[in-house]
């Protein structure tokens, strides 16, 4: 049987990707036996509660909800040679902002309300990447460092306003926003669903999935971040205005992680919380890398870990449910050590060709 | 005015000491390590792994040395994960650095709960014993610093560092392979195990970052390097990639941070959040401004393969 290059490689991408998981865990399971548990009982718990009730697949799109849209801002990036860690700061800038514009501007109908709350949270998070992105370009700052200084400075930002300004008495969060920015939850189309807090946010993440898509594939633009991503001195030589591209691209990108809020301000607690961001913009790098920059990549890995990030509750009883971050963290080194397994299979492909 | 020079006390002295021995630490072993070429930024973790491992083998031997040894080989052996990925898989040394993280958070949390049964803290432990130095203890600050063996290790490690780096053919390589690879290699330097000795280095320092801290509060507490492995990244650029200046960035660090407590305690309502941002901000500037753009060694963060 012969195979065709492209489809050689999708399916090595998708075998070593799948077994560098399996690995992650097998080594999983030697911390189980460590603390006198048997893994074999941990793992098909959490299958259980995962994959065969209808509540624990409710939680883990809801889980995945915030982690396609912040592994998408990173993946877009990735795209273009930027490394965006500041998705962290962006989303809790953008949830600051979604908040604010939702107890603010209370009076709104939902028709401008729920469009003005979803803005807010992308231009958040554009706001946030504006100050490393400007700096990349500008002065050839790096972005690591500069995101993840970014990142401090919008917890203890966001942390001074609600400490000064914002909090509701006795509490640590903001007031709700107008009944106006809530969005639907999805219990109340899927009855099975009951209790959980997944929301309609979810078709937002798809609808961008298939946005990225086709802006990456199908427009002049993606075709620019695709030849910067790919040759950067070719790009522009062939006439690219790399400054211009590179800016955009990671204001996107920071966009994209402070839409990623909505889940939780707009479809679940409906107001602002420090820490409500969960880790969930450095879960989205490894979203981005397990999903191989590919939107459709992506959502399979959001599910992967929203569903072990649901698990956390399921496996509680049986072993420290921080076997869950241990795996996760796993399942990173495994697949970005897999990831040189690839490159030598596909540079042996073309080897061969030559 | 009158409060402005009320902050300046002997205390102040003492806790810019207290604060600024983990940031020191942790800097010089970003430092040793991005020398060589490899980019930790798994020292966040690294910490919190030393910090651990001193308190779970001061508990159950009962030996504060020995807690500090098992601190070390912890800090070594994570380490040399983010080594082994970053070197032999030549994987992006960011996200591994990230993933270390992540993990030493979830393994210092699953064992915090087999060996303690609490998600917060483990028992208490007794710090390491203070020295008795004569002449000195019993005056303020230098008593502190002489009687501490840590602060007295930290100091020494300071000159070791900067020594090693600068005037040993062990530096001139670890240098080199940063630099550039090619050349090194050429002249029949192995670059894989200088910098598998870096980051193996930088990993030690880490922990003993994190025993300081632990021994300090005499328990380990959930979480408890508090960012401070970031702070120490931020004092490795402010210091230009050299072990002394870095240690100066650090100790400035925490002696910004000694104010902010001070001022507190003289009741003086000045926002922590903004205090907070000091060193952040301040990496942005030097960042954004041409000084560092030559300094960082550069190969630093490019996987080598040998052809």
């Amino acid at each position: 049987m012969k195979l065709s290059k492209t489809f050689k490689i999708f399916l090595i991408n998708i075998g070593v990707t799948l077994a560098a998981i399996l690995a992650s865990f097998i080594v999983g399971a030697f911390f189980i036996l460590l603390v006198d548990v048997n893994p074999i009982t941990v793992y098909w718990k959490l299958f259980e509660g995962i994959a065969l009730n209808p509540y624990g697949l409710a939680q883990t799109l809801f889980k995945a909800t915030p982690l396609i849209m912040t592994g998408l801002g990173i993946a877009l990036g990735f795209k273009a040679n930027i490394f965006n860690i500041g998705a962290e700061g962006q989303m809790v800038v953008g949830g600051f902002a979604c908040a604010w514009l939702g107890f603010t501007f209370a009076g709104l109908p939902a028709f401008l309300m729920v469009p003005l709350c979803i803005l807010g949270a992308f231009l958040g998070g554009v706001l946030w990447a504006a100050v490393p992105a400007i700096l990349k370009v500008k002065t050839g700052a790096h972005e690591v460092i500069t995101t993840i200084m970014m990142n401090f400075i919008a917890l203890a930002l966001t942390n001074y306003l609600v400490t000064y300004f914002f909090h509701l008495p006795e509490t640590v969060h903001t007031q709700l926003t107008s009944q106006t920015a809530f969005l639907p939850r999805l219990d109340q189309y899927i009855s099975a669903f009951k209790g959980s807090p997944a929301n309609v946010t979810l078709f937002l993440a798809v609808a961008l999935c298939v946005a990225f898509w086709w802006l990456i594939w199908k427009t002049p633009y993606g075709y620019e971040i695709r030849a910067i991503g790919l040759n950067p001195s070719a790009a522009e030589t062939g006439g690219i205005h790399i400054k211009r591209t590179v800016l955009m691209t990671f204001l996107i990108s920071g966009g994209l992680s402070g839409l990623a809020a909505t889940n939780f301000i707009m479809g679940y607690k409906h107001y602002f919380e420090e820490g409500f961001s969960q880790g969930v913009g450095f879960m989205g790098i490894a979203v981005a890398l397990v999903g191989q920059n590919n939107p459709f990549g992506i959502i399979f890995a959001a599910l992967l870990f929203g569903a072990l990030s649901h698990g956390t509750l399921v496996i509680n009883a049986l072993v420290p449910k921080d076997i869950i971050q241990i795996l996760q963290a796993l399942v990173i080194l495994f697949v970005i050590s897999a990831n040189l397994l690839i490159k030598k299979y596909i540079a042996r492909l073309n080897e061969d060709r030559s | 005015m009158n409060e402005f020079l009320q902050i300046f006390t002997l205390a102040l002295l003492s806790t810019t000491v207290r604060i600024s021995v983990p940031y020191i630490l942790v800097a010089l072993g970003a430092t040793v390590s991005e020398l060589g070429g490899v980019v930790n930024i798994g020292l966040e973790g690294l910490i919190l792994i030393g910090a651990f491992c001193s308190v779970l083998g001061n508990y159950y031997t009962g030996n504060p040395w020995l807690g500090v040894l098992c601190a070390v080989a912890g800090g070594m052996f994570f380490a040399w994960i983010h080594a082994v990925v970053c070197i032999k898989f030549r994987a992006n040394q960011i996200i591994s650095g990230l993933a270390i993280n992540i993990m030493a958070i979830g393994v210092t949390k699953f064992f915090l709960k087999y060996f303690f049964h609490s998600s917060s803290n483990s028992g208490r432990i007794s710090g390491l014993p203070k020295w008795n130095i004569p002449f000195l203890s019993g005056t303020p600050v230098l008593g502190d610093i002489t009687s501490s063996p840590l602060i007295l290790l930290t100091i020494l490690l300071v000159f070791a560092v900067f020594y090693a780096v600068y005037k040993t053919p062990f530096g001139l390589r670890l240098r080199a392979v940063g630099e550039n690879p090619e050349a090194a290699d050429t002249l029949g330097v192995n670059v894989y195990k200088m910098r598998y000795a870096g980051v193996l280095i930088s990993g030690a320092l880490a922990a003993l970052g994190g025993v300081w801290l632990a021994y300090d509060q005499h328990q380990f507490t959930d979480g408890m390097s508090g960012g401070r492995g970031y702070i120490a990244l931020t004092a490795m650029i402010f210091g230009k990639w050299n072990p002394a200046l870095a240690a100066l960035a650090a100790l400035f660090f925490g002696f910004a941070e000694a104010i902010q407590i001070q001022l507190q305690t003289i009741g003086v309502d000045l926002p922590v959040q903004f205090i907070q941002m000091i060193p952040y901000v301040l990496t942005i500037v030097v960042l954004a401004g041409s000084l560092s753009k030559s300094t960082a060694p550069s190969a630093d963060g490019v996987p080598y393969e040998k052809e």
